[in-house]
C-alpha cells in the first residue's frame, strides 16, 4: 500500500455561523468572509504541512483545484505545486487534478504540468478531472459538454506531450494550428496519470480502457459507494481482458489517528462534522447542474439514492458510512488492511487536515499516521 | 375541435407535433417546460387558428439528436420543418426560449411569416438587468419564481406527478440547460441582427417576470422599433399559464391588426 498526503487548503478561519444566513460555502458565499491576513497565514501553514509530509516519507504530496469556495483555496493548484516542486526532495507532486472542461485552452495544462515535471525532475503525477458540478456554475462551462470537453482536452494534452511539434489539432471544442509546447515533460514518455472520480459510469469505462489504464481514485464517498465503483472499475478492466494492478485502484478520504480510539474521537469529532456539514455544504442544484451527469444518474438522485450528503452527517454517521476513518493506530491499520484485502486498493490518498483542524493536531495526526500506521501497511501489494 | 398528434422527421430527428383548430396557420414554440403547459392558451387560439405545437428536439416525446448544441440548431431545424409542413403566411408565436427560437427563425428567413409574437422571450440581454438563474433555484423555487400568483404555484406543487411526468420534466431541464447555458439565455448574434426584421411583431411580457426582467421587453422593443409592446400587470414569466385570456386576446387583436 502506498500513502499520499493530500491537502485541500481550506479557509479554516471561516466564520461557521455563515450557515445561518447562506445556503452554501460555495459559489454564493460572499468573499467578504475571506480575510487576506488569515489567508496569508494559512497558505504558509499548509505549505509547511505539505513539506512535512515529504520529510515524513509519504509517497506523494497532493493538491487539487476548486473555485469560488471556502472549501479549498487552490483555484490555481499549479501555484502550490510549483512551490512544492522546488522545496520537496523525494515525494511525488500530485495535482489531483486540473479540471479540463473548464478551460478554453487546455494546452496551458500540458505546459503547466510539463513545467512541474521538469522543475521536480520527473516527480509529477498528473491528475485530470471534469471538476465537480458547482464549478460549471462558477465557470459558465456548459455541463452538457463536460465529458466531451474532458476527453478532447485529454487527447490534446497527451498528443502535445508525446508527439513531436508543431502539429495541428482538430476537435469539436478545441482547434489549434500549432501545437508545439515548450518545455516537453521530463518523464518518458509522459507523467503518470490519475483520474479522481466520484464514479460516473462513463469515466470508469474510459479510465479502465487498455489504451489508458489510468489510476482510478475514488474520492470522499461512503464505503458502499467506494466498494461499488472500485468493483465496477475492476469489472470493466476484466471485460477489457486484463486484471488491474493495485496501483490502479485508489481511495481518497479523511483520517484521524490518536493514542486511543477515545482520544481520536474527542479530538476529531467537531472538526470532521464541520468539514462535511459546513465546508461541503451545498444544495443539489449547486452540485448537479443539468447535463453534468447522465439522465439516469439524475433520476437516481431525485429518487433519493444519492442523497447521502443532503442529510446532517454526525461523527457516528460518518464512521458508520465509512466516509471517515478515526481511531488508535491499530484501529486505523485494521480498517485499511481490511479494505486492501477486500477491494485491492493499493493507493490511499490521506486527508489528515480537514476544515478547521488546527496546526498542532494536524501535525500530530500526520506524525502518528506516518510513524505508526504506514509502516504496518507498506508491505501490502 | 379535433386535437391531433403526429410525428415529423427532419434532419434525422423525429419530433411530436400537436395540431388543433381551423383557420389561418399558427406555429407555437414552447419554453423550457415543454409543450404541455400550452394547453390553456392553444385551446383559446384554436377557436380562430389552425395551430401546430411541436415539441422541440430534445423535449417531451421528441428525439434528442446528436447535432443539438444550441438555439441556432433549432432555428435551422424549424426552417426546414416549416418548409416540410408547407406552412405559408403563418403566425409564429414563441414563449421564453421558444420566443428566442422564433426570433432566430425570423432573422434568418421571414418570407413565410404573417406575424411574429414574442412572449417573455429569451434571446436578448438588457444590460444591467439581472436575469434569474433557474439552474440554482430549488425545485420549489423553480415553480414559485415563474408565476406572480402564488396560488397557481401552490396548486402545481401539490398536484401529484407520475414517474413519466417527472422524467419528462428532467429531460426538458437537461436540454434547456444545454441550449442556454453560456451565453446565458441570449445570443450576441441575434441581438446584432434583430433590426433586420420587417414582419409585424408583438412583444408581450409579464410585469413581474423574475426570470427575464421586463427591461428585456424594452430591449426587444428598442431593437425592433416597429413592434408593439404589451406588458401584463400582476403576471410572472409563464404568461400563457397565468394570463391565457389576456394573452389570447392580445394575439387575436394583434394578428388582425398586423396581418
Amino acid at each position: 500500500m502506498k500513502f499520499y498526503f493530500f491537502h485541500l487548503m481550506p479557509y479554516g478561519a471561516l466564520d461557521l455561523d455563515y450557515v445561518k444566513t447562506h445556503e452554501s460555502a460555495w459559489l454564493t458565499l460572499p468573499n467578504s468572509y475571506y480575510d487576506p491576513i488569515q489567508g496569508h497565514r494559512l497558505y504558509h501553514r499548509y505549505l509547511g504541512e505539505l513539506r512535512l509530509a515529504d520529510l515524513l516519507g509519504f509517497e506523494g504530496v497532493c493538491v487539487n483545484e476548486h473555485h469560488e469556495t471556502a472549501y479549498g483555496l487552490m483555484p490555481i493548484p499549479g501555484v502550490i505545486a510549483g512551490a512544492l516542486a522546488y522545496t520537496t526532495k523525494t515525494a511525488k507532486i500530485c495535482v489531483l487534478g486540473r479540471a479540463l472542461p473548464l478551460l478554453n485552452n487546455p494546452l496551458v495544462v500540458a505546459e503547466e504540468y510539463a513545467m512541474l515535471d521538469n522543475i521536480s525532475g520527473g516527480r509529477l503525477i498528473a491528475g485530470f478531472v471534469r471538476g465537480i458540478g458547482v464549478e460549471y456554475h462558477a465557470s459558465m462551462t456548459n455541463p452538457g459538454e463536460s465529458h466531451g470537453r474532458f476527453q478532447e482536452a485529454h487527447d490534446l494534452i497527451l498528443r502535445a506531450w508525446t508527439e513531436p511539434g508543431p502539429f495541428a489539432f482538430e476537435g469539436k471544442y478545441y482547434n489549434f494550428l500549432y501545437v508545439n509546447i515548450w518545455p516537453r515533460p521530463y518523464q518518458k514518455p509522459r507523467p503518470e496519470i490519475w483520474i479522481p472520480s466520484q464514479g460516473s459510469a462513463q469515466t470508469i469505462d474510459w479510465t479502465s480502457h487498455p489504451d489508458r489504464k489510468y489510476t482510478f481514485l475514488h474520492t470522499f464517498s461512503p464505503i458502499t459507494a467506494v466498494r461499488k465503483f472500485v468493483g465496477q472499475y475492476k469489472k470493466r478492466c476484466e471485460d477489457y481482458g486484463y486484471s488491474p494492478s493495485s496501483d490502479q485502484l485508489g481511495w481518497a478520504l479523511p483520517l484521524y489517528v490518536a493514542e486511543t480510539d477515545a482520544i481520536a474521537q474527542r479530538e476529531a469529532r467537531g472538526h470532521i462534522e464541520d468539514f462535511f456539514n459546513k465546508f461541503l455544504r451545498a444544495p443539489t442544484e449547486y452540485k448537479l447542474p443539468p447535463g453534468y451527469t447522465s439522465l439516469e444518474s439524475a433520476r437516481a438522485v431525485l429518487s433519493g439514492t444519492l442523497k447521502v450528503r443532503e442529510q446532517h452527517l454526525s461523527f457516528e454517521k460518518l464512521i458508520e458510512l465509512g466516509m471517515f476513518i478515526c481511531g488508535s493506530p491499530s484501529t486505523v491499520v485494521e480498517q485499511l488492511e481490511r479494505h486492501h484485502y477486500e477491494m485491492g486498493i493499493g493507493r490511499v490518498v490521506t486527508m489528515l487536515q480537514f476544515g478547521t483542524l488546527p496546526p498542532e493536531q494536524t501535525e500530530k495526526n500526520m506524525r502518528m499516521f506516518a510513524g505508526e500506521v504506514m509502516p504496518k501497511l507498506r508491505h501490502l501489494r | 375541435m379535433v386535437d391531433q398528434h403526429e410525428f415529423l422527421t427532419v434532419h434525422g430527428c423525429r419530433v411530436a407535433i400537436r395540431r388543433q383548430g381551423l383557420g389561418p396557420p399558427l406555429l407555437a414554440l414552447h419554453g423550457m417546460d415543454g409543450a404541455s403547459s400550452f394547453g390553456p392558451l392553444t385551446q383559446r387560439l384554436a377557436t380562430r387558428f389552425s395551430i401546430a405545437v411541436p415539441s422541440h428536439p430534445g423535449f417531451d416525446d421528441s428525439d434528442t439528436p446528436e447535432w443539438l448544441d444550441g438555439i441556432s440548431d433549432l432555428a435551422n431545424f424549424y426552417l426546414e420543418a416549416i418548409y416540410r409542413l408547407d406552412l405559408r403566411n403563418f403566425h409564429l408565436v414563441g414563449t421564453s426560449i421558444g420566443g428566442w427560437i422564433a426570433a432566430e427563425i425570423a432573422v434568418r428567413d421571414s418570407t413565410r411569416l404573417a406575424s411574429l409574437t414574442l412572449i417573455a422571450a429569451a434571446g436578448v440581454r438588457a444590460s444591467g438587468a439581472t436575469m434569474g438563474d433557474p439552474f440554482l433555484w430549488s425545485p420549489e423555487a423553480q415553480v414559485r419564481n415563474l408565476v406572480y400568483d402564488q396560488t397557481i404555484a401552490t396548486a402545481q406543487l401539490q398536484a401529484p406527478a407520475s414517474e413519466d411526468e417527472l422524467d419528462r420534466r428532467l429531460k426538458n431541464r437537461f436540454t434547456s440547460a444545454k441550449l442556454v447555458w453560456n451565453p446565458r439565455f441570449y445570443s450576441p448574434e441575434l441581438q446584432k441582427w434583430l433590426s433586420r426584421l420587417r414582419v409585424p411583431t408583438a412583444i408581450i411580457w409579464g410585469a413581474n417576470d423574475k426570470l427575464f426582467p421586463v427591461e428585456q421587453a424594452h430591449e426587444f422593443k428598442r431593437l425592433i422599433p416597429h413592434s408593439m409592446l404589451s406588458i401584463i400587470p400582476q403576471c410572472g414569466h409563464l404568461v400563457h399559464v397565468e394570463k391565457p385570456n389576456e394573452l389570447s386576446a392580445l394575439i387575436f387583436n394583434f394578428t388582425r391588426q398586423g396581418a
